[in-house]
C-alpha cells in the first residue's frame, strides 16, 4: 500500500491509497481521477497515461523498460522526468510519490 | 445511396470478424474505416509484433492476423470504404442514414461500431502558435514532396517517419531534424544514415531539443527550439513537419446521442446493442461489466451483434442457428462444396 498524490495540471491534488501490485495508472482510473486516459488499458501501446515525476523520485522508481521511452516520444510534451503511469507498479517503497499530469493526454 | 443490411464502422479485427458472422447468417454489409488500409490497430500500431492470445493460434503478428481475417471474409465480397470516416448518423422509422466525410451515403437498419478507441489522427505540436500555420506550412503528413524543393524544412520526431523523410528530403531541401532525446526508435540503418548525413553537414541534427515556438509574418519564417535546461535556438524554416505518431480520438461518434462512459459505449451483453435501437458497439469501444479489451472478446461480441442485426434486417424471418460444419446453406454462402 502506498499513498500516491495525483496532481492535475490545474494544481488540484488527489491523495489516494493504492494497493501494492496495481499501477499508478490503475490507481487513477479506478478512483476516477481526471487527467489520465489510458486508452490502451495499460499495455504500453499508447501514450495517454503520461505523467511527470519529481526528480528525486525519478531515480527511485523502477527503471524504464525497453519501449517506454519510445512510447513517450509520442506523448504530449514529454520531458526527461516523464513516465507512463501504467509502467509504475505500486509497492510500499512508493509511499509519498507525487505524479503531475500534463496539460492533456491527446 | 447504398442500401445494405449493416454498416460496420472500423475495419480492425473485431469489425472484420463481425462481417464474417454477418456473411455466415446471410446478411450484407459495408465496412468504413478512417485509415487507408484494413486492419485497424493491428496494422497501424503493431503489424510486426507477435500476438499470443488468439485462440488456437499460438503466435501470429498483427499483419498475419489481418491477412487471415480478410481471407476468411473473401467469399462474401463485402465492400470496404477506406480513407473515409462516418460523420453523421440520422434515423427515420428504424432506418439509419449514414454519411461519410467523403460524401458517401448509406441506408441501413443496423450500424455496428467497431471503432477501437476512435479514429487515428496525427499528434500535433503542443505549441499554440503552430495552429495558425496548420495544414499550410506546419504539416503532420506529406502528400506532395515537391513543395519542399529548395526550401528549409524542420522535421520533429525520432521514429521511422521522421528519419525517412529527413533522409529523403535532404536531397533537395535544407533539412533540420529535431528530437527530444539522443536515441531514435527508427530502424537502425536509418539512424546510421541520419548520423552520417549530420556529420557531412547535410542534415542539421538537434537532439535533446523540442519545439518552443513558430514565427512568421503571414508565411512561416523560423522555428524556435528549446532544451530542457531552457536554452533556445532559432532555425530558419519554410516548413515544419511533426511526426509524433498517431493518437486516437473518439471524433464524431461522440455526437450521435449514444450513452458514453468516458471514451466507451455501454452495451448490453445479449447482443451488444447500445441505447439506440439498431446501433451496436463491439470491441475496444464497448463497455459492460467484466469487459476485457482483447481481440478474442471482440470476436465473441461481433458474433452476437451479428445475430442482433438479423432481427432488424429480416424482421419477417426467424433466425435459425446453424453450424458451419453441417449447414449446406452456409456452405453455399462460403462457396464450398
Amino acid at each position: 500500500m502506498a499513498k500516491i498524490k495525483y496532481i492535475e495540471h490545474n494544481g488540484k491534488e488527489h491523495l489516494i491509497e493504492v494497493p501494492n501490485g496495481l499501477t499508478v495508472m490503475e490507481g487513477a482510473v479506478q478512483n476516477d481521477i481526471p487527467g489520465i486516459d489510458a486508452d490502451c488499458g495499460g499495455g504500453m501501446s499508447c501514450a495517454t497515461c503520461h505523467v511527470y515525476v519529481k526528480e528525486e523520485w525519478h531515480d527511485k522508481l523502477p527503471k524504464k523498460e525497453m519501449g517506454e521511452e519510445d512510447m513517450l516520444d509520442q506523448a504530449y510534451e514529454p520531458k526527461s522526468n516523464s513516465r507512463l503511469s501504467c509502467q509504475i507498479i505500486i509497492s510500499d517503497d512508493l509511499d509519498g510519490l507525487s505524479v503531475y499530469m500534463p496539460e492533456k493526454q491527446v | 445511396m447504398i442500401k445494405t443490411d449493416v454498416v460496420i464502422i472500423g475495419a480492425g479485427p473485431t469489425g472484420l470478424f463481425c462481417a464474417h458472422q454477418l456473411g455466415i447468417i446471410g446478411l450484407k454489409c459495408e465496412i468504413v474505416d478512417n485509415l487507408d488500409k484494413i486492419g485497424g490497430q493491428c496494422i497501424e500500431l503493431y503489424p510486426d509484433k507477435p500476438i499470443y492470445d488468439i485462440p488456437a493460434v499460438p503466435e501470429c503478428t498483427g499483419e498475419e492476423l489481418t491477412k487471415n481475417l480478410i481471407k476468411q471474409i473473401e467469399p462474401f465480397s463485402f465492400n470496404f470504404h477506406l480513407n473515409d470516416r462516418v460523420q453523421e448518423l440520422s434515423n427515420n422509422n428504424s432506418v439509419w442514414f449514414v454519411k461519410t466525410t467523403s460524401g458517401k451515403e448509406f441506408s441501413t437498419p443496423n450500424v455496428v461500431i467497431a471503432g477501437g478507441v476512435g479514429s487515428f489522427e496525427p499528434r500535433k505540436f503542443p505549441t499554440k502558435s503552430a495552429e495558425k500555420f496548420d495544414g499550410k506550412s506546419v504539416l503532420y503528413s506529406i502528400k506532395d514532396k515537391t513543395i519542399f524543393k529548395d526550401k528549409s524544412v524542420a522535421i520533429f520526431g525520432g521514429g521511422d517517419s521522421a528519419l525517412d523523410w529527413a533522409i529523403e528530403l535532404s536531397n533537395t531541401s535544407k533539412v533540420s531534424l529535431i528530437h527530444r532525446r539522443d536515441e531514435f526508435r527508427g530502424a537502425h540503418a536509418s539512424v546510421q544514415k541520419v548520423k552520417e548525413l549530420s556529420e557531412k553537414k547535410i542534415i542539421n541534427l538537434f537532439t535533446k531539443y523540442s519545439i518552443k515556438d513558430v514565427k512568421g509574418n503571414g508565411s512561416l519564417e523560423e522555428v524556435e527550439i528549446k532544451s530542457e535546461e531552457g536554452e533556445s535556438k532559432t532555425i530558419k524554416a519554410d516548413y515544419v513537419l511533426g511526426f509524433f505518431g498517431l493518437i486516437m480520438q473518439l471524433g464524431p461518434i461522440a455526437e450521435w446521442g449514444l450513452n458514453l462512459d468516458k471514451k466507451t459505449i455501454p452495451v448490453n451483453t445479449e447482443n451488444f446493442e447500445t441505447n439506440k435501437k439498431g446501433i451496436f458497439a463491439i470491441g475496444d469501444i464497448c463497455n459492460y461489466p467484466g469487459k476485457l479489451k482483447l481481440i478474442l472478446s471482440g470476436f465473441h461480441e461481433g458474433a452476437l451483434a451479428a445475430r442482433g442485426c438479423f432481427k432488424y434486417a429480416r424482421p419477417n424471418e426467424k433466425y435459425r442457428f446453424e453450424f458451419t460444419t453441417a449447414s449446406n446453406t452456409i456452405k453455399d454462402r462460403l462457396g464450398v462444396k
